[in-house]
């Protein structure tokens, strides 16, 4: 019926929680088949939007659409056609993983069986062992498993990989790849850069309840104007930013405590200068770093502060 | 046939989880199976019916002392010595429910607020007195009969298991529901399309396999052990114990429906549980308690669950004799379920 309508839709959607605007005026559309990602740090409200759209909170005011179909209207035709992974989620320990996917199995009308689940997620060894017994990456890829549970259309994540090693995190991703390329719609919010230039086709980067950008991952590291980040300090630090904005390809410059970054388009024209400056003003370096622009680099810009706060 | 299956099959499936999660649970089979079962070897040794015992009395040992000892021993009376300082002390911890002064005439000190003390009084008195010379007037025909069902464990037995039922409803249910809250668990299962109704009735129904068992082997160890019968149908047994469940798994889940930590949960159970172990006649009866209370008394479903079982074990009534009770469970099974649907707190 509503095969065709756009995966997410939501207009001026407003979310207080007592005097604090948890969202605020958030507009996102999310197309069939892509992987889209909400990014922002801690308390930037990516939970909050991700579990207004999977009907789980109220949003205070706008619309909602997912799947073409309203929370308000369809919540349990909708319910059959999604997927949903929660951030905290402590499924029961003293079931066996076969006996968790059977159970959330059963509350779907069509999916696969558990065998197939458990192929999917690769937990096949893991089958009959309690829920207490697995790892970390183990217990998340149940997780994403119960999700797949009835062969949903979209699937939610929120912060999937949160504290996961990079393998683990990487066998995630590739459960989640396998999903888009067979035609699923992902919703992901994450923390980690990497995660969603790995994965997402397109991201919305989030601050303090609002969308601040969006785009492709490479579209908005190309909106910095700058490919690349020279990272430096000094030992005695008396240098004009007006200066550094000057040296040929500076697009920016940032101060974080003692460490500048400038962003650059031209990397081997910006280095040799700057060095040059440093030479002429006695001023000796203490530490000297270059890096590719990343999402990272972006959010940074956009704020003027990191994404995570450690 | 195939819709029907599939329609119950989350029911099903919910319901078989939360057996297999408490059985593997071992404090909780502990205390659902091994608890009463410990209580009623303990209370049943403690309160045993030993027959017809001597009675005790003590005399004093002073000037006159032999005599008295040698009559009440060829009485039938088992005879204490009591050093004269020792009197008081020798009725309140229980040595002699009397002690005989012996003088012209004798003295007997007991205690006017114990039926023990009362009755070993009148028997160590006919006892000196026919043997001063009294004689009696005829010669009654005594006939002891034994009452079944009479004895304290016989009481005992199905109040504990009226207990246990409440005990195992309120806990079973309340705390797994809290401990699924706090994992969060309940948010997940609301975002798939679980009917919230399976869940709670999961909840309930899984309490049905346990409480078979709780019932067979409290009541199977007090018959072999203790010699309790059920004198009732053992079908309106089942009938009456299915109904006390339900009733307290809807209060448990009442009980449960809001609080979000297990301190919580186990304050409010205790605070629902209490009064009724003390109100409701689990070890001693409720009729101890002044009339005022009792109506408040008998509207509690532990006191409806304790007398029905007590009329079908102890007495064999049949169930037009319950409905009073049936009809009180029934009420707080309903109501709180109720309750619980408007009130539950899901996230």
């Amino acid at each position: 019926m509503s095969r065709t309508a756009p995966a997410l839709s939501c207009v001026g959607v407003v979310k207080h929680y007592g005097s604090v605007l948890a969202v605020d005026g958030l507009d996102l559309h999310v197309h069939r088949g892509e992987c889209f990602g909400l990014l922002g740090p801690n308390g930037a409200g990516k939970t909050t939007t991700i579990e207004i759209l999977e009907g789980l909170l109220q949003p205070d005011r706008g619309e909602v659409e997912v799947l073409g179909q309203r929370w308000d209207r369809d919540a349990t035709a909708l319910r059959v056609r999604l997927g949903i992974q929660l951030q905290e989620t402590q499924l029961a320990e003293k079931l066996t993983v076969a006996e968790t996917l059977r159970l959330f199995r059963s509350f779907y009308p069509h999916g696969p069986t558990v065998g197939e689940l458990l192929d999917t997620v690769e937990l096949g060894s893991k089958r009959d062992a309690w829920v207490s017994k697995l790892s970390g990456g183990q217990k998340q890829r149940l997780s994403v498993a119960c999700a797949l549970a009835g062969s949903p259309e979209l699937l939610f994540l929120d912060e999937p990989t949160t504290g996961l090693d990079p393998q683990s995190r990487r066998q995630l991703w590739e459960v989640l790849e396998r999903f888009r390329a067979a035609g699923g719609t992902i919703l992901i919010t994450t923390h980690y850069m990497d995660e969603a230039h790995e994965l997402c086709n397109r991201v919305g980067i989030m601050d303090q309840g609002k969308l601040i950008a969006l785009g492709t991952p490479r579209e908005l590291v190309a909106s910095l104007g700058a490919e690349h980040v020279v990272e430096f300090a000094v030992a005695e630090d008396d240098i004009d930013d007006a200066l550094l904005s000057a040296l040929p390809g500076v697009r920016d410059v940032r101060r974080d405590q003692a460490r500048l970054h400038l962003s650059t388009s031209e990397l081997h024209l910006t280095v040799p200068a700057l060095l040059d400056v440093l030479r002429q003003r006695d001023a000796s370096l203490s530490q000297l770093g270059t890096h590719s622009a990343t999402l990272e680099d972006v959010f940074v810009t956009l704020t003027g502060r990191q994404l995570r706060d450690e | 046939m195939l819709r029907r299956a599939s329609r119950f099959r989350p029911l099903v499936e919910l319901t078989r989880s939360r057996f297999r999660e408490f059985w593997r649970e071992p404090e909780a089979v502990f205390w659902v199976f091994a608890f009463p079962v410990i209580m009623t070897c303990a209370l049943g040794i403690a309160f045993r019916t030993r027959g017809e015992e001597p009675v005790i009395a003590g005399v004093v040992e002073l000037a006159g002392v032999d005599g008295i000892v040698e009559t009440l021993t060829r009485a039938g009376f088992t005879v204490r010595r009591v050093a004269p300082d020792d009197v008081e002390r020798a009725l309140r911890d229980g040595r002699a429910p009397v002690v005989v002064v012996p003088g012209t005439p004798p003295v007997y000190r007991y205690d006017r607020a114990r039926a023990e003390s009362q009755v070993a009084r009148l028997a160590v008195d006919a006892a000196l007195q026919r043997a001063a010379g009294r004689t009696d007037t005829f010669t009654p025909v005594q006939q002891p009969i034994e009452v079944v069902g009479s004895r304290y464990i016989d009481w005992l037995v199905p109040g504990l298991l009226g207990m246990n039922i409440m005990g195992t409803g309120m806990w079973g249910v309340g705390f797994s529901i809290v401990q699924a809250r706090q994992k969060k668990l309940l948010k997940r299962l609301i975002a798939t399309p679980m009917s919230k109704a399976d869940y709670l009735l999961s909840i309930v129904l899984s309490r049905l396999a346990t409480l078979t068992l709780e019932v067979v082997i409290i009541i199977g160890f007090a018959s072999v052990f203790f010699d309790v019968a059920v004198h009732g149908s053992v079908g309106l047994l089942a009938a009456v114990a299915l109904l006390g469940a339900m009733s307290f798994g809807g209060l448990g889940l009442f009980v449960a429906s809001r609080a979000r930590t297990i301190e919580a949960v186990s304050g409010l159970m205790n605070l629902v549980m209490l009064p009724m172990w003390v109100l409701s006649g689990v070890f001693f009866a409720s009729s101890n308690f002044p009339d005022a209370m009792q109506p408040f008394i008998r509207i509690l479903p532990l006191t409806a669950l304790n007398d029905a079982l007590r009329a079908v074990v102890n007495e064999g009534v049949g169930v037009e004799a319950l409905i009073p009770q049936i009809g009180t469970l029934g009420l707080w099974g309903v109501v709180s379920f109720a309750l619980t649907v408007k009130l539950f707190r899901w996230q």
